[in-house]
């Protein structure tokens, strides 16, 4: 018996270490893989202005700023639908309808990119094209759009959860005070559900960021620096796009090769920033979460 | 006369009875205890009264009979609910104070209703807090958060925010479950007080409890009425043998 005991506690101390083990070398791969890159380009190099591979030209600038674009530019669509669908699951929509939306959303988020990538490039971008006329409907605006639908999901379902968690005692003190519906979901149980709404709004953004697949085929893969106030109407490329598009014909062990794990070591750092910062926020904001109402 | 007349009222949710043809009157200017054992169906009477509990699932829920409020019936379609809610405003079991000042707290439901003029909020909150009886504490320190208040206090502040609208009637569903003895006294000190100008109706605590503030009293078992009446004589010379029981004791 005590031995029995003793193997299955083995079992998942092993379980449990082998997960932090493999991030751990997970990790230390890219490390080994991409830090060279930074003694084999200058890093006017590195951080310049053009990416041409070819000429032994790695400016990952444009790529950054194109994965910002495109991922900002999906947020600020995706954030008031996803609430605003959140809040009319919760608050608004009768039982039945919950019952059936609720499942639909969890499906939604089960649709392969690939497949969403192949909608955006036959369905999205020719209507882009039409409706804004612009001279091709791969943008940055087009991936925006395909990663702000992509990202709904989780945005929606944890937004949700969040909302559902407000205890029934905040929207009853507000109601009883002669609150409107409408009051009490946005100076009560919004801001009761702010820690979660703001987790919603960062997975949503991590899940955008890292996408690549959708992302590559809709967004033209132009590796130039959005600077006019436009920019979100042409085409863009993002880092995940580079890398995906390059590292299968990259000569191993090439000043190339190693850029593209840097690029993926950049990857990684901005999502822990921005991870970093919303653990910050949610931290922050934690004592006062439950009795938290605004006024 | 009658504040709020409720006839043969049947409350259902989901596929429970909660309410059974219950009909009774509530003066005004007087305190109502509605009193009886757990799942008698308190509540849910008490927040039908100002429909508080029209926003669950709301097609489970199923409503019969009338309930008027001044002779008109609250669930006349024409009726504003937030303005209903305002005119019968409510204290709960767990007090739950804004994370705002102690000012901030009592104006809270007047700034709702879009009221600006500060010489206005300012005399309302010092009327409040004094009705509430708890002015005398605070008063030095209503720029501070309502929440370092202790529990008691943050009960007779969730009082003074609800008298701050000016309403009818007070609802009270078990205000003082939490609160030690001196602070329940000192809440039913306020309800003595208040009905002079409100109409109170009350979830007690306990039997004692009804028995100490009942003007009228309204025995409920199982979603039932099962007697009303004058607070002494259901206290010591009830009708019914369930009253009685339940009243001294036997069960419950």
């Amino acid at each position: 018996m005590r031995n029995r005991e003793f193997v299955i506690e083995a079992l998942i101390r092993v379980a449990g270490f082998s997960a932090i083990f493999f991030v751990v070398l997970i990790f230390l791969f890219l490390m080994r893989e991409g830090v060279p890159a930074f003694w084999e380009t200058s890093a006017g190099n590195f951080f310049g202005e053009r990416w041409y591979p070819n000429e032994d030209l790695f400016g990952t600038l444009p790529l950054i700023l194109g994965s910002l674009l495109v991922t900002l530019g999906a947020v600020v669509i995706a954030l008031p639908l996803g609430l605003a669908t959140a809040v009319f699951i919760r608050e608004l929509a009768p039982g039945w309808l919950r019952e059936i939306l609720k499942p639909l959303v969890e499906i939604l988020a089960g649709i392969p990119s690939v497949v969403l990538g192949f909608l955006g490039m036959v369905a999205v971008s020719p209507l882009v094209r039409e409706w804004l006329n612009v001279p091709t409907g791969l943008t940055a605006f087009t991936g925006s759009l395909m990663l702000a639908y992509m990202s709904l999901p989780t945005i929606i379902s944890v937004a949700d959860d969040a909302i559902d968690a407000v205890p029934k005692a905040h929207r009853d003190g507000a109601l009883a005070l002669g609150a409107t519906h409408w009051q009490t979901i946005w100076r009560v149980v919004l801001p009761a559900a702010r820690s979660g709404v703001i987790i919603a709004v960062m997975l949503g953004i991590g899940r955008a960021i890292g996408e690549t697949m959708a992302v590559m085929m809709v967004t033209g893969n132009a590796a130039r620096i959005p600077q006019e106030w436009n920019a979100l109407f042409f085409p863009a490329r993002t880092m995940t796009a580079t890398i995906a598009a390059e590292m299968g014909e990259v000569a191993q062990g090439s000043t190339h090769y190693h850029v593209l794990f840097a690029v993926g070591i950049l990857l990684f750092a901005v999502t822990f920033v921005i991870n970093a910062i919303a653990s910050l926020v949610v931290i922050k904001g934690g004592p006062r979460r439950g009795g938290r109402l605004m006024g | 006369m009658a504040k709020f007349t409720v006839r043969n009222l049947t409350f259902r949710y989901d596929d429970h009875l909660a309410l059974q043809d219950v009909s009774l009157d509530i003066p005004a200017n007087e305190i109502t205890v509605i009193f009886g054992p757990a799942h008698a169906g308190k509540s849910t009477l008490l927040r039908c009264l100002n429909r508080l509990n029209d926003l669950i699932e709301t097609e489970a829920i199923h409503l019969e009979g009338q309930i008027l409020l001044d002779g008109e019936d609250i669930y006349a379609p024409r009726v504003d609910v937030t303005e209903l809610r305002r005119r019968v405003g409510m204290v709960f079991a767990v007090p739950i104070p804004l994370p705002l000042s102690i000012y901030e707290n009592v104006v809270y439901g007047l700034r709702m209703r879009g009221e600006t003029s500060s010489s206005l909020l300012t005399e309302r909150v010092e009327r409040s807090l004094r009705q509430a009886a708890l002015w005398d504490e605070v008063r030095d320190r209503l720029d501070e958060p309502g929440v370092l208040l202790s529990g008691g206090q943050q009960q007779r502040l969730c009082l003074a925010r609800t008298l701050a609208l000016e309403p009818d009637v007070i609802l009270l569903d078990n205000p003082t479950s939490g609160l030690d003895p001196l602070s329940t006294a000192k809440v039913e000190a306020s309800l003595r007080e208040l009905k002079a100008d409100y109409t109170v109706v009350f979830v007690p605590h306990s039997v004692q409890q009804a028995a100490r503030v009942a003007d009228t009293a309204v025995f409920l078992l199982n979603g039932q009425l099962i007697e009303a009446g004058p607070g002494e004589r259901i206290f010591t010379r009830p009708r019914e043998q369930r009253t009685e029981d339940y009243v001294t004791g036997r069960f419950g």
